[in-house]
């Protein structure tokens, strides 16, 4: 056990942090949910970031990457955060998409679409979801039938995040005439293929944030299947397992909320509830606590191991802690909490509406529960 | 940067399981707390004899000098079985301090001899009929005395494995120290009863897990109905999220910063917070049936509550932290920042 950085961690993030002063807009860019200005403003600083290599510095240098640890993918995610560097645009396909396809995809499949994901090029969509299949993914109806060397694809998605702007999505489909988990398969299709039909959903804040997608014979050739043919539900679950675990909530972003929270506090303690401190001090803990956490798993990881029933504990732990934090910064504005722009320049308010979609996508905090009583308690179904 | 733990770690922990497994069991507890002691001197003899109460001394007081790390493994396996025997008290605070002021105390050459601390955070001291000797404190410094050379008032706590005193002496019944380091035996106090917390915790959880899935009601193991998983569950997750801060805390401890005062304090908190989680929840989870003297999860609900308050109480721990979060650079880059680095 060793706490501390080695002097090339170090290095390594001066580098980050000198290239991220040197590029970060100063002014933050409207919101990608918000508009397509919003959406191709980050897709715009995408392509500046991998100008520099940084995408995503993880994946190996052929596709894109950089060839880093995941100690050093903290760092970066340390520095990012810390430098109010802009939300990523592309983070389904970067973070959950990306390692999977390094896990399953062929050469031909990872040269044809990691680069274009890393630089911003082609930004992704997760089209898992459908009306009838929530929580209940083995549900999926959509289908994808056999054509020569192509897929048909038919079918309605929804909730997809980003797939408005967005260019290409990673469906889940399942061949005509199988069951359950069987017979499912991950398929890439463009959301401008002919025979996709996108159209946007309202979130509570009233951004155009996800999307239902239509797919009426939509034909895509069979190099577009991550993985064989039925092999959809394992190859899910993977990607299911850096989404909660690791690689989509990093934990920097929280310890920049807990700090910027803490900062709140002492602007305000003089007025507000004196019983709000040992939340702010809780929020705090719970950032750090997560952050421990994950350089724990990582560490693991690097050694070997392979990651298990921990994201489902992470997933419980980020998304409740994230609640927390923006409840007690909203108590602490007091009655300025409901105002839009929210005083003081820091969007609390839109955070903490953000922050309730935490317990349901991703699999609900109530799956979860599930999965943690069955699968690392062994209690009966 | 590698947080994990090394193969020898691992083994001794093992070790420690498996000694605590076999000789600490329901049976033994529901002995002692029959024949009214605190003390089993044939299992204290093994863990004596296994040198998990030398790992903290120094060679020079022959002890075989591990780390913080290495006791906390021995102490959350100790949590486990909710040893009544002063594991953390002893071996793990007085004995290093004794060591530190006077290696060559006779005290510390009888093996089997534990030392009881009446440190100024506690109003009572645990243990204190049993032990050799007593290290006592005033301004500062450090004295130690026999238990015949004081006077005990017996104080009953609602555990039954930790027997209270208060404590009168006097100065010139006492042997002078010197001055001692009563911070770090707070430190360490509250790390290895965090990691304990963590041992108590998982006890719990794994008993009323165990119970969900043989009891039956409506035809089905009650583990089978959600509410039962979630509440399970959600004390897991509890622990899942104290563990590492107990380990971080550990391996930062000789630091002695507000940083690692900080994470001591943060990992008491939590671990103990788990073990009273999952403490009620086991309760709940046992029915009836966890309300009663004859099942043992009561005794991890009142170690847990006993360890919450004993070597400084909530608010105190809160307070360190506070005290580095309102005073230290904050945010993510601030994790394993040092208060020298940032001076
Ligand atoms: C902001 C946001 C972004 C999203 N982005 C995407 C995306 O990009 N791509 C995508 O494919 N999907 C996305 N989703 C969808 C998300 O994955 C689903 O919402 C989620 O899987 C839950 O499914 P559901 O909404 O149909 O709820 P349901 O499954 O209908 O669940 C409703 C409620 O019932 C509970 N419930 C259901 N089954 C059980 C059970 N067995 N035990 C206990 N409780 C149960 C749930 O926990 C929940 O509280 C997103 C959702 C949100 C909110």
């Amino acid at each position: 056990m060793d706490l501390t950085y080695t002097p090339q961690q170090q290095a390594f993030r001066e580098e980050v942090r000198a290239w991220l002063e040197a590029h970060v807009p100063a002014q933050p860019l409207e919101h990608y949910d918000a508009t397509r200005e919003g959406f191709e403003a980050h897709r715009a600083w995408e392509k500046t970031l991998q100008s520099g290599d940084w995408g995503m510095v993880t994946w190996p240098k052929e596709y894109g990457g950089r060839g880093l640890d995941l100690i050093q993918w903290l760092i970066f995610e340390e520095e990012y955060a810390r430098a109010g560097a802009p939300g990523r645009v592309g983070q389904n396909g970067i973070f959950l998409l990306g390692p999977t396809l390094i896990e399953f995809g062929s050469h031909e499949q990872k040269q044809r679409f990691l680069p274009p994901m890393a630089s911003g090029e082609e930004i992704w969509a997760q089209a898992w979801s459908e009306p009838q299949a929530g929580s209940d993914l083995a549900g999926v109806r959509a289908t994808c039938a056999a054509d020569g060397d192509d897929y048909i694809l038919n079918g309605h998605k929804i909730w997809s995040s980003r797939a408005v702007f967005a260019d290409w999505a990673f469906g889940l489909f399942r061949t005509p005439g199988t069951e359950r988990h069987k017979g499912m398969s991950l398929i890439f299709f463009p959301l401008t293929a002919p025979g996709v039909t996108v159209n946007p959903i309202r979130k509570i804040n009233g951004h155009v944030g996800f999307a239902e997608i239509f797919l009426e014979d939509v034909r895509v050739p069979a190099f577009n299947r991550l993985g064989d043919e039925g092999q959809g539900w394992h190859i899910c679950m993977a990607t299911a397992g850096f989404e909660r675990g690791l690689m989509l909530r990093s934990p920097a972003r929280y310890q920049v909320a807990a700090a910027k929270l803490a900062d709140l506090w002492q602007t305000r303690r003089e007025t507000a509830d004196p019983m709000l401190e040992a939340d702010v001090i809780r929020a705090h803990m719970n950032a750090e606590a997560y952050a421990l956490s994950i350089y724990q798993t990582a560490s693991r990881l690097m050694a070997g191991a392979r990651i298990g029933p921990e994201a489902s504990t992470n997933k419980i732990f980020w998304s409740e802690m994230d609640i927390h934090l923006h409840q007690t910064a909203l108590s602490i504005l007091g009655t300025e909490a409901e105002l839009i722009p929210p005083p003081g320049g820091h969007d609390w308010l839109d955070d903490y509406i953000f922050s309730l979609a935490g317990p349901i996508y991703a699999g609900s905090n109530e799956i979860q529960r599930n999965i943690i009583a069955e699968r690392m308690l062994g209690l009966p179904r | 940067m590698d947080f994990t733990l090394n193969e020898e770690q691992l083994m001794f922990a093992e070790t420690a399981r498996t000694l605590f497994a076999d000789s600490c069991t329901p049976d033994h507890w529901r002995r002692m707390m029959e024949a009214g002691t605190a003390r089993d001197d044939a299992r204290w003899a093994s863990i004596v004899e296994t040198g998990l109460t030398l790992v903290l001394l120094p060679e020079s007081a022959g002890g075989i000098g591990l780390t913080e790390t290495d006791f906390a493994l021995i102490t959350q396996e100790a949590g486990y079985v909710a040893l009544p025997e002063p594991l953390v008290e002893s071996a793990g605070v007085a004995a290093p301090m004794l060591a530190a002021l006077a290696p060559d105390h006779v005290v510390l050459s009888d093996p089997l001899a534990t030392i009881a601390i009446a440190h100024p955070a506690n109003p009572y001291i645990a243990n204190a009929d049993s032990a050799a000797a007593i290290l006592l404190e005033r301004d500062g410094e450090a004295y130690l005395a026999t238990p015949d050379q004081v006077t005990l008032t017996a104080q009953a706590s609602i555990d039954p494995f930790r027997r209270l005193f208060s404590i009168e002496w006097n100065v010139e019944n006492a042997t002078p120290l010197g001055k001692a380091d009563w911070d770090l035996a707070l430190d360490r106090a509250a790390l290895f009863n965090a990691a304990m917390g963590l041992g108590l915790a998982q006890r719990a959880v794994d008993l009323a897990v165990d119970y969900a899935k043989e009891r039956q009601q409506f035809g089905k193991p009650i583990g089978s109905y959600q509410a039962v998983k979630h509440h399970l569950a959600s004390a897991q997750v509890a622990i899942e999220f104290a563990k590492p801060v107990v380990a971080a805390a550990a391996a930062e401890i000789g630091h002695r910063d507000v940083q690692s005062r900080a994470r001591i304090s943060h990992a008491k908190l939590v671990a103990l917070e788990a073990a009273d989680k999952a403490a009620r929840t086991s309760i709940q989870v046992h029915g009836a049936m966890g309300y009663s003297w004859e099942v043992d999860v009561h005794l991890f609900l009142k170690r847990a509550l006993a360890l919450t308050q004993t070597w400084g109480t909530p608010a105190y721990h809160r307070a360190r932290i506070a005290a580095r979060l309102f005073t230290q650079p904050m945010g993510p880059d601030q994790t394993f920042a040092r208060e020298s680095d940032n001076a």
